[in-house]
């Protein structure tokens, strides 16, 4: 309720008072009940070398997006390093999160605040918001991929010489109620980076600018142009259709949303190994 | 004359002469009342109630509401494994847990308001155009929804008729190739003729890795959606959806409506019921009756209504008449019809008898010889026999039993692996010479078939036999001509 109880504070504020800070402050915590549980650290970070996204919908006269060289985690975040990201924040806990900042839906699999499913260290932690993803990545001195850059290490070749796109329709064609497989189950590419397909959806930085402008909150029209036979409409590659089902995941999704089959990975431009 | 207030009303209000209509008559074309009319005689919404919704081949009851309500519709998205052919399973994405969706059924000016939901185990974003809707996207930007979450809007039924509903969301094909279709009937402030039966029935059509049949789980072919090159055609979403103890029932003397839509996503339909002529046909949901149609046009993402008595039991063959897809796709559905039988209307078969194109003359020559003529050495070598009999089976066999001897499920017996063909080499010799009816198992499935007496030399028999026993996995000694030829004589001609 006390969010609640903010929000009203700004409304009022701004009919009688000098407007408030813009900052979105999040609560404040109550006194840490500071939990012990084990890290299994932030995962091991691959470099990505200086490389183009072609977009699904370019900008007139766009071709390509450069993107520089930065590094990403080799998996998704698992459910073991969450626990150790919300044992160290409480407010992340599934019991004190705002409902601004995470859906009903948040962590819905963790039997309690600090209880993730079985299995913790080895699979995926899914039904995160956005807000939480970068959250968490923040708090492992990381940050959120952006949509260019986690489509450029996507569309590298598989190391396997396997088609990608493919992977994504067999992944999708399976039943989704199981809940998601073990990290490495998914494709894993040249650089070694592991089930950027097949395993779960991923957070974005920017995942609300996926139609090139505006947010995933607004009926603007560029959105509209997403569906039905307009969504072919000014696409460089109207044939990718793993591609239209990202784009299509990430437009559909707003920040406080998680959905089960939902996850994330940190990046970086501290590029391991470079000086 | 249940129907005919509303009627008398508007032709109160909009001072225009109506013929009374007998609801029995299925073929007296309602009265047209103009758009304007039916749109800005502005009906006040009252009320409010939820939706009947069912699932196919069945259709809500009519609407006995004389006035616009509020109507409630939800729908929830669930995507699931499911048997699209007898051992062959699919990934479908439905509205509704069935292919095509809920039937919605509404009346004109009412208020809808839907709520569409995405079951949390799903792993699309999925939403919904209503083509009913008058609107942006027919309501696709206002239901799109993450897998766990719902949401609402409203529209007003401004437009009577027949209406596809579909999934909107990129890549939009593959949607409603997964199943993401059903059909919403905006009722006509008068309601509908009164009918005994109503029914709904919705194609579509199906890309799979494998090819038609091909066991196990087959998932999404992207490339054969694109070229349009469906593995199947189907009404109701399977393989037998409306066959057999599926297969829907009426009776003789009863009139019928089949609501059928289309969702595609790439192929029209040439829809067609054998035995049947439609009464009357509201070509593409809309207005206009049409009557007495053999075969009505469905485009991807459009309906017709179709309505016809029923005067003489039968099995009445649902169809597209584009007929391969009903040979080899599975576009079939059986309306079975009990009752008496009207001689008059229709005989069956009256008489029997041989035909000669050659003239009665020619009746005495004894088949042997025609054997004997075209005789051929008796001593081929059995790669020989593979060779010629391979040919022979490819340019008349195959029709029916399939180029790999798979036969066709329901129709025609395979003969690849088939127990009944290996078992008995006189009787399959026997069986070519002479032809097949009634019932046999085969691989333990019942067929009930015809299969006609090939005019063929002892020669060829004995190459076309051991052809096909020697194919697709069947092994088998070399079948002679000597051999066939003492089949023959056992046959009396």
């Amino acid at each position: 309720m006390r969010h609640t109880a903010w929000l009203c504070a700004v409304v009022v504020g701004c009919g009688a008072e000098p407007p408030q800070p813009a900052s979105i402050p999040i609560p404040t915590p109550a006194p840490a009940e500071s939990a012990q549980v084990d890290d299994p650290g932030p995962t091991i970070l691959v470099a990505v070398p200086a490389s183009e996204y072609r977009p699904l919908f370019p900008s007139k006269g766009q071709t390509a997006v450069a993107v520089a060289p930065f590094a990403l985690e080799r998996t998704p975040v698992t459910h073991a390093q969450f626990l150790a990201f919300v044992a160290a924040m409480p407010e992340w806990r599934r019991s004190r999160v705002p409902s601004l900042f995470a859906d009903s839906g948040y962590l819905a699999d963790w039997a309690e605040d600090l209880s993730p499913p079985p299995d913790a260290t080895e699979r995926p932690v899914t039904a995160v918001s956005w807000f939480a993803a970068r959250a968490y990545a923040r708090w492992r001195g990381r940050r959120l991929p952006t949509l260019a850059e986690w489509e450029a290490a996507a569309q590298l070749p598989l190391a396997d010489g396997g088609n990608a796109a493919r992977a994504v329709l067999a992944w999708y064609a399976k039943p989704a109620s199981s809940g998601p497989q073990r990290l490495g189950t998914g494709t894993r590419n040249v650089l070694g980076i592991a089930d950027l397909h097949g395993l779960v959806w991923e957070w974005v930085l920017d995942f609300g600018g996926a139609m090139v402008t505006g947010d995933a909150r607004s009926d603007s029209d560029l959105q509209r142009s997403l569906f039905c036979g307009a969504g072919a409409v000014g696409s460089a590659r109207p044939d990718d259709y793993a591609a239209f089902m990202r784009m299509a995941m990430r437009s559909s999704l707003h920040g406080r949303n998680s959905t089960k089959t939902l996850g994330f990975r940190c990046a970086t431009d501290q590029i391991p190994g470079a000086r | 004359m249940v129907n005919a207030w509303p009627l008398l009303a508007l032709a109160a209000l909009t001072g225009i002469t109506l013929f009374v209509r007998r609801n029995s008559d299925i073929t007296t074309p309602p009265p047209a009342a103009s758009k304007l009319a039916a749109t800005t005689a502005a009906d006040p919404v009252t009320g409010e109630e939820t939706a009947v919704l069912t699932a196919p081949p069945m259709v809500p009851p009519p609407i006995t509401r004389k006035h616009a309500t509020k109507v409630k519709v939800a729908l929830e998205v669930k995507e699931f494994l499911a048997p699209i052919a007898d051992g062959v399973d699919y990934t479908f994405w439905t509205f509704g847990g069935s292919v095509p969706g809920s039937f919605i059924r509404v009346r004109e000016g009412d208020l809808v308001e839907f709520t569409l939901k995405n079951h949390p185990d799903n792993r699309m974003p999925h939403n919904i155009d209503l083509h009913a809707v008058t609107g942006q996207g027919g309501g696709a930007a206002a239901s799109f929804v993450a897998p766990g979450h719902s949401a609402t809007f409203s529209f007003q039924c401004l437009n009577r008729g027949l209406y596809v509903y579909h999934c909107a969301t990129a890549p939009v094909g593959m949607h409603i190739a997964n199943g993401m279709y059903g059909l919403i009937l905006v009722e006509p402030k008068e309601g509908l003729p009164k009918v005994d039966r109503e029914f709904y029935i919705c194609q579509g059509d199906f890309y799979t890795e494998g090819a038609y049949g091909q066991a196990g789980h087959q998932q999404f072919s992207m490339e054969k959606a694109i070229k349009e090159e469906p593995d199947y055609v189907l009404f109701n979403g399977r393989v037998g959806a409306l066959t057999g103890d599926q297969a829907i029932t009426a009776k003789v003397g009863e009139t019928v409506r089949l609501y059928v839509g289309n969702g595609g996503p790439n192929l029209v339909s040439s829809f067609h019921v054998i035995g049947e002529i439609f009464d009357a046909v509201m070509a593409e949901g809309g207005d206009q009756r049409t009557n007495n149609v053999q075969t009505t046009l469905i485009p991807a993402g459009g309906s017709a209504i179709v309505e016809f008595k029923l005067d003489v039991p039968a099995n009445y063959i649902l169809v597209d008449h584009a007929i391969f897809r009903t040979f080899n796709k599975g576009a079939l559905g059986i309306l079975k019809v009990e009752g008496k039988e009207d001689a008059l209307v229709y005989s069956g078969r009256q008489q029997e008898g041989i035909y000669h194109p050659e003239g009665g003359a020619l009746q005495t020559l004894p088949r042997g010889d025609n054997a004997k003529i075209a005789a051929a050495p008796a001593d081929r070598s059995k790669e020989e026999r593979l060779q010629l009999g391979k040919r022979m089976f490819e340019s008349i066999c195959f029709a029916c039993h399939q180029k790999e001897g798979q036969g066709v499920p329901n129709a025609f017996p395979p003969l690849a692996k088939s127990d009944y063909l290996m078992a008995d080499r006189a009787r399959a010799i026997r069986t070519v010479l002479s032809g097949q009816q009634g019932k046999i198992t085969v691989n333990g499935v019942e067929y009930n078939g015809v299969m006609p007496a090939q005019n063929l030399t002892d020669d060829e028999v004995a190459n076309v036999i051991t052809s096909v026993m020697n194919s697709w996995g069947n092994q088998a000694d070399m079948v002679t001509s000597t051999e066939v030829a003492k089949v023959r004589a056992t046959l009396g001609h």
